[in-house]
C-alpha cells in the first residue's frame, strides 16, 4: 500500500482527469485505503499476490521465473564466496598479527565497500570487453545447458563475492582465534594430536560456528547487491523485477517483490539457526 | 564544583585523549585514507573553477573521442570532458553522504541513548522496530520510499539518514548499557540530575570513540548507497556530472569499447570508498585497544 493517486502516477500528469478516474476505478484503486488493504492482504495470504499494473498479468508468474533465476546467481555466488571467505579467515587467523593478517584484514575490507556496480563495470571492462572470457550479459541463449547457465552467471557473482568475502573471512578469523586459545585445543595439542588434527577437528568445529550466522545475516545485503547487478548484467531476477516495477510505479509487483525478499531474510535466519543447533550439541532442543 | 580528584581525572583523560589523537594521527592507514579524501574533498569545492574544460559544455563534434593530449581522460556521447567532469563530479555525492550520515549520526545516537537508558518496554518496543528496518537491504527500502514519495535529494537524504539511524543507535545502545552501571552515573541520579542531563551531558563524552567509528564506517556506506542510487536513476539526476550517473548513462556502449566514459569515474567511486574505509579502520585500530 503506498501513498499517492495510483491512476494518475500511471497516465502521467497531462492525462484527462475522466481516464485517470476509470483507471483508479477499474483497478479498485480508489476505495478507501483500509479495504483495498483487507483485500490486498487476504489475497496474499491465500497466495493470490494480485494483477501486474504494467503487464495485467498475475504478479505470482513473474515471481516465480525471476526467485528461480535470482537463486541461481546466488548459488554461484555462494558456492564461490563461502568456501574462500573460510579459506582467507583460517590463512589470517593462523598468521594472527602478521602482515598477511593485517594485508587480508584491510583487502577485505576495501572490497566489501566497492559498491557492486564499480567493481562489475571494472570486470567486465577487463574480462568481459578486453579478454573477452566471459559475456558480458548474465542472460544465457534459450535452452543453454547447466554449465553454460554457470558460464554465464561466473562474471556477475563475483562483486558479489567481492562484498562478502571480507565480512565471512573476518567472522572466521575471530572464530579461529578464539578457538585456538581455548582450553580443549590446549589439552588436544598436548595429547600429542598432530597440528592439522588439531585444526581440522578441534579448531575449525567450533569456529565455524559464528560465520554460519554471519553468512545467513548476509543474504539481506547479497538481495541488495542483486538489484544492482541484475541491471548492470541484464538479468530477469528478483532485483531487476523489484527495480522495473518501481520505476514503472507498479504497485502490487513492486509490494510482492518486496514481501518475498522480507519472507526470504526470515527464511534464511531461521535456517541458520537450524543448522547451528544441529552443528552445536550444547544447544540441541527436544532431545535429552 | 570540582574536586582535585576531579580535575586529576579529567587531565589524565585528556592526555589519554590526546595520546590516541597522535596515534590516529601516525597510522599508515589512516594517512593513506585521509590523504585520498582530502584530495576528493578539495575537488568538491574547488574542482569547477580550476578544471580545463566546463563540465557542462557540449561538444557534438568531439564526442567519443578517446583520451588525448587535449582531453585527457577523453570525452562522453555529447563531446563532453571526462576528466573535468570527474573532478566536478566530487561535489554532489560528497554533499549528500555526508548530509546524510549526520542525519543518521543525530538521530542513532539519541535513539540508542534512550534504548540503552530507559531499557525494558522502550527498548524492547525500538530494538523490535530496529530489526524490522534493518530486514530489508537499503537499497530495496531506498526503491519504495523514493517510489512513493517522488524522486528528490531530500527524499535520498532521509531515507539513508533513517537507515542507517537504527544501526548507530544498536552500537550506541550497546556502549551505554556499559556506562549506565558505573559510578559516575549513579552520582549523577543521587544528585537528582534529569534523565536528559544524565544522557547527554554525562554519558555522551564517555561513549564518543565507538560513536565516531561508527559514523565513519555508515559515512562509507552512505557514499556507497548514493552512488548506487544514481547509478539506478533514483538518486542525483541530470546533469551533474556525478560519478554514478554518468556511469549509468554511459555503461550501455562499453560493449563498442568506450572504456574511458566510465572507468575514471568507477576508479573515482572506488578510491573515495577505499579512502573513508581505511580512515575508520584507522581510528578503530587505536581506539580498540
Amino acid at each position: 500500500m503506498l501513498p499517492g493517486n495510483v491512476g494518475r502516477a500511471m497516465l502521467g500528469p497531462f492525462a484527462d482527469q475522466r481516464a485517470v478516474d476509470l483507471l483508479n476505478h477499474e483497478m479498485g484503486t480508489d476505495r478507501p485505503y483500509l479495504v483495498q488493504y483487507g483485500d490486498w492482504i487476504s489475497g496474499f495470504l491465500a497466495g493470490d499476490l494480485g494483477l501486474s499494473y504494467a503487464y495485467r498479468a498475475p504478479v505470482s508468474e513473474f515471481l516465480a521465473t525471476a526467485l528461480l533465476n535470482s537463486l541461481k546467481l546466488s548459488l554461484v555466488a555462494f558456492l564461490m564466496v563461502v568456501p574462500l571467505g573460510i579459506l582467507v579467515g583460517v590463512i589470517a587467523a593462523l598468521q594472527r598479527d602478521r602482515a598477511i593478517d593485517r594485508v587480508i584484514s584491510v583487502v577485505g575490507l576495501s572490497a566489501s565497500i566497492v559498491p557492486e556496480f564499480v567493481s562489475g563495470i571494472i570486470l567486465i571492462l577487463i574480462f568481459g570487453v578486453s579478454l573477452r572470457w566471459f559475456p558480458i550479459s548474465a542472460t544465457w541463449p534459450t535452452g543453454a545447458g547447466f554449465f553454460t547457465q554457470i558460464y554465464y552467471l561466473i562474471l556477475p557473482s563475483v562483486p558479489l563475492v567481492l562484498i562478502l568475502f571480507g565480512y565471512i573471512a573476518r567472522m572466521t578469523r575471530a572464530g579461529m582465534i578464539e578457538a585456538l586459545d581455548a582450553e580443549y585445543t590446549r589439552t588436544a595439542i598436548l595429547k600429542g594430536l598432530s597440528y592439522p588434527q588439531v585444526i581440522w577437528r578441534h579448531v575449525l568445529r567450533n569456529a565455524l560456528l559464528p560465520t554460519i550466522s554471519v553468512i545467513a545475516t548476509q543474504t539481506v545485503y547479497l538481495i541488495g547487491g542483486l538489484v544492482v547487478i541484475e541491471i548492470l548484467f541484464h538479468y530477469q531476477g528478483i532485483g531487476s523485477l523489484i527495480f522495473t516495477a518501481a520505476q514503472k510505479r507498479d504497485f502490487p509487483m513492486l509490494q510482492a517483490g518486496v514481501m518475498v525478499v522480507g519472507a526470504l531474510f526470515v527464511a534464511t535466519t531461521l535456517l541458520a539457526d537450524l543448522i547451528y543447533a544441529a552443528l552445536n550439541p550444547r544447544i540441541r532442543l527436544g532431545s535429552q | 564544583m570540582m574536586t582535585d580528584d576531579n580535575v586529576r581525572a579529567e587531565t589524565i583523560r585528556n592526555k589519554k585523549e590526546r595520546r590516541n589523537l597522535y596515534r590516529i594521527i601516525g597510522s599508515y592507514t589512516f594517512i593513506i585514507g585521509a590523504a585520498i579524501v582530502l584530495f576528493w574533498v578539495l575537488c568538491a569545492i574547488f574542482g569547477r573553477m580550476l578544471v580545463p574544460f566546463d563540465p557542462f559544455a557540449d561538444d557534438m563534434l568531439n564526442s567519443l573521442s578517446p583520451p588525448s593530449t587535449e582531453h585527457w581522460f577523453g570525452t562522453d556521447q555529447l563531446g563532453r570532458d571526462v576528466f573535468s567532469r570527474v573532478i566536478a563530479g566530487a561535489r554532489d555525492i560528497l554533499t549528500i553522504a555526508p548530509l546524510a550520515t549526520l542525519i543518521s549520526a543525530v538521530v542513532g545516537t539519541a535513539l540508542g541513548l534512550v534504548m540503552g537508558y530507559f531499557g525494558g518496554v522502550v527498548d524492547e518496543v525500538t530494538s523490535r522496530i530496529v530489526d524490522a528496518v534493518l530486514a530489508l537491504p537499503t537499497v530495496i527500502v531506498a526503491l519504495l520510499a523514493l517510489t512513493a514519495l517522488g524522486t528528490s535529494i531530500v527524499a535520498v537524504l532521509f531515507v539513508i539518514g533513517f537507515t542507517f539511524a537504527p544501526i548507530i543507535a544498536r552500537t550506541v545502545r550497546a556502549s551505554v548499557l556499559t556506562e549506565r552501571g558505573l559510578d559516575y552515573v549513579s552520582a549523577a541520579k543521587l544528585r537528582r540530575e534529569s534523565s536528559l542531563y544524565i544522557m547527554f551531558v554525562e554519558i555522551l563524552p564517555n561513549i564518543i570513540p565507538p560513536i565516531v567509528v561508527e559514523t565513519t564506517v555508515r559515512l562509507g556506506y552512505a557514499i556507497f548507497t548514493v552512488a548506487t542510487l544514481s547509478f539506478i536513476g533514483f538518486g542525483i539526476q541530470p546533469p551533474s556530472p556525478d560519478w554514478g550517473l554518468s556511469i549509468s548513462t554511459n555503461y550501455g556502449l562499453i560493449g563498442g569499447g568506450y572504456w574511458w566514459t566510465v572507468v575514471f569515474d568507477s576508479l573515482a567511486i572506488a578510491s573515495l570508498v577505499i579512502g573513508v574505509n581505511l580512515m575508520a579502520d584507522g581510528i578503530q585500530s587505536v581506539l580498540n585497544d
